[in-house]
């Protein structure tokens, strides 16, 4: 069905609501009934002064009834039906239930869109429920405590004849887990009083420097310049509040730093412009280390590029210590990551440049273009293993048409793939939900 | 002759209740606070049957309780672990590493007793 077919759907829906007649409508804008029948069945086309007279009639502005007014609506129910593409939503039918039940259609994706944000909540209290290391701490003293403080209750309780060496222990006991628990407890509401004002709230160093790459865009003019030196940038900056941050992104800039200096932004800025955005023509040209490149393309400014790219450096552990957000592909925050991201893949082809286009499903599945390659921290001595570390660049793509794309996740504990061999624990979203 | 139970737990007053409980109970109670040596610990004093926290300084429960299942000398110990992360996934690691029953804090004095009786009980029987 042609999206022109909403108008008549919407004419008898704003006509039922005034209370009007089919007839009576008809004779105040001067057609038949029957026409008007038809056109209200979506079998005629409408549009000119016949459908300024029939708004003017109905009270509403001529736009209200034309198909642009509820393209985003249509937009909203097509995103949700394709969330939950096994709930059998009649896609062929969606420009008809928005136009003659545009109440229901705001209701539906007000609540897709509340159902997306609880899902991306649940996700996030998840990976900090199971990762941040002072709410773990801080759950456990409060639960061993009151565990301690029960049972010792319970034994003064329920024996009358306890012997006045031990009831004065357990009486100290008590006073003792119940002031450990009052300040436990206090240090625990605390810490989530303040993660309620700061969304953001930053549980370790690495994501102090996360903040503060983030907060610049990723783009460090001074450094660029040379005006500043990496560490006196990383000494003044209040976003960094303890030594281990400071250490972390001390180290960030300098490398930072160095990239700068052996690629300049103004050839950067030349080479983009005649070779584009292929990481590896770009390396060739500048005659430097592919992961230097991967880097140097993610801190370039945002005029520079014509899409946002986002970068995740890792160890050969697995550990995330480095990386750039880029909007629809989720790098979680505390947990695990995806082991199907190509920047693992790397890992096992050191040296090896890859270059895979995967697709990262959760609320809205996504395509994206990554760059990856595993190469030595250092340079290794003989008789030395080397150390690892392996840098992909993530560029936003449309989806191909001609092929399937791998599918990805974030974290298992907010991925909805099933089937998937490379699962670790079951998801939050669908399973246990 | 009565039996052994050997608790390892690190939280103080959590083990001053349950050695009361037990010993009131007829139970021969060791305790040991440490998870670094807690193997060893078994070992020495061949338990009948052991309640094991799962987070310990030094060393995890989970991890102890796979040394002990297997070796076959502690293979088929009843072993009762208490934690405070009652996680479906936290019990079914424990599940799958061989745990006899798991116990989330805070637990009342009674369950741990019915637990202890039950599993010695069972173990009796075999």
């Amino acid at each position: 069905m042609v999206r022109d077919t909403l108008t008549g759907s919407r004419i008898r829906e704003r006509r039922t609501i005034t209370g009007l007649r089919q007839a009576d409508l008809a004779r105040q804008v001067g057609i038949s009934a029957s026409y008007l029948n038809l056109i209200e069945h979506n079998r005629r086309r409408i549009g000119g002064k016949l459908l300024v007279d029939i708004a003017t009639e109905l009270g509403v502005e001529p736009s209200l009834l034309t198909d642009g007014a509820e393209a985003a609506l249509i937009a909203s129910l097509r995103e949700a039906a394709a969330d939950l593409s096994t709930a059998g939503a009649e896609l062929d039918r969606v420009d008809e239930f928005a136009g003659r039940f545009p109440g229901w259609a705001a209701l539906l994706t007000a609540s897709h869109r509340r159902v997306a944000s609880l899902e991306r909540t649940v996700g996030e209290l998840s990976d900090r429920l199971n990762h941040d290391p002072h709410l773990a701490a801080s759950l456990h003293e409060v639960l061993s405590t009151a565990t301690a403080i029960r049972s010792t209750a319970s034994i003064l309780a329920e024996n009358d004849e306890i012997e006045p060496e031990w009831r004065a222990r357990f009486h100290r006991n008590l006073n003792e887990d119940s002031l450990r628990l009052a300040d436990s407890s206090k240090a625990l509401v605390d810490y989530l009083d303040d993660s309620e004002e700061v969304p953001d709230r930053r549980a370790a160093p690495q994501e102090e420097v996360e903040a503060f790459f983030a907060e610049t865009g990723h783009h460090f003019p001074a450094l660029e310049e040379g005006s500043l030196t990496p560490d006196q940038l990383a000494r003044d900056r209040a976003a960094l509040t303890t030594d281990a941050a400071r250490a972390i992104a001390g180290e960030a800039l300098r490398q930072y730093a160095s990239d700068a200096a052996a690629l300049p932004l103004p050839d950067m800025r030349a080479a983009l412009g005649d070779l584009g955005l292929d990481p590896a023509a770009l390396a060739a040209h500048f005659d430097v280390p592919l992961q230097m490149m991967l880097r140097r393309v993610a801190a370039m400014p945002d005029d520079l590029l014509e899409t946002e790219v986002g970068l995740v450096v890792c160890d050969a552990s697995g550990s995330i210590l480095f990386r750039k957000q880029v909007t629809g592909f989720a790098l979680p925050r505390f947990g695990a990551s995806c082991p199907l991201w190509p920047v693992f893949t790397a890992l096992t082809r050191p040296q090896v440049p890859l270059r895979r286009t995967v697709a990262q499903i959760g609320r809205s599945t996504a395509c994206f273009e990554c760059f990856a390659v595993a190469h030595p921290r250092a340079r290794p001595g003989f008789d030395e293993d080397p150390l690892y570390l392996s840098t992909m660049l993530i560029v936003p793509v449309a989806q191909p048409t001609d092929r399937d794309v791998p599918e990805v996740g974030s974290t298992c504990r907010v991925c909805p793939r099933t089937q998937c061999p490379a699962r670790r624990e079951p998801s939050v979203l669908r399973e246990e939900f | 002759m009565s039996r052994n139970v050997l608790l390892i737990e690190d939280e103080p007053n959590i083990i001053e209740a349950i050695r009361f409980l037990l010993s009131r109970d007829g139970w021969s109670v060791h305790t040991h606070a440490n998870g670094s040596d807690a193997v060893a610990e078994v070992a020495r004093v061949a338990p009948d049957l052991l309640v094991l926290d799962m987070m310990l300084p030094g060393r995890s429960g989970m991890d102890i309780l796979r040394d002990l299942r297997a070796d076959a000398a502690t293979a088929d110990l009843p072993v009762l672990m208490l934690t405070a992360r009652g996680q479906t996934r936290d019990r079914d690691m424990a599940e799958k590493a061989g745990v006899s029953r798991f116990m989330t804090k805070p637990f009342s004095n009674a369950e741990v007793l019915s637990a202890v009786r039950e599993l010695i009980g069972e173990k009796d029987a075999r």
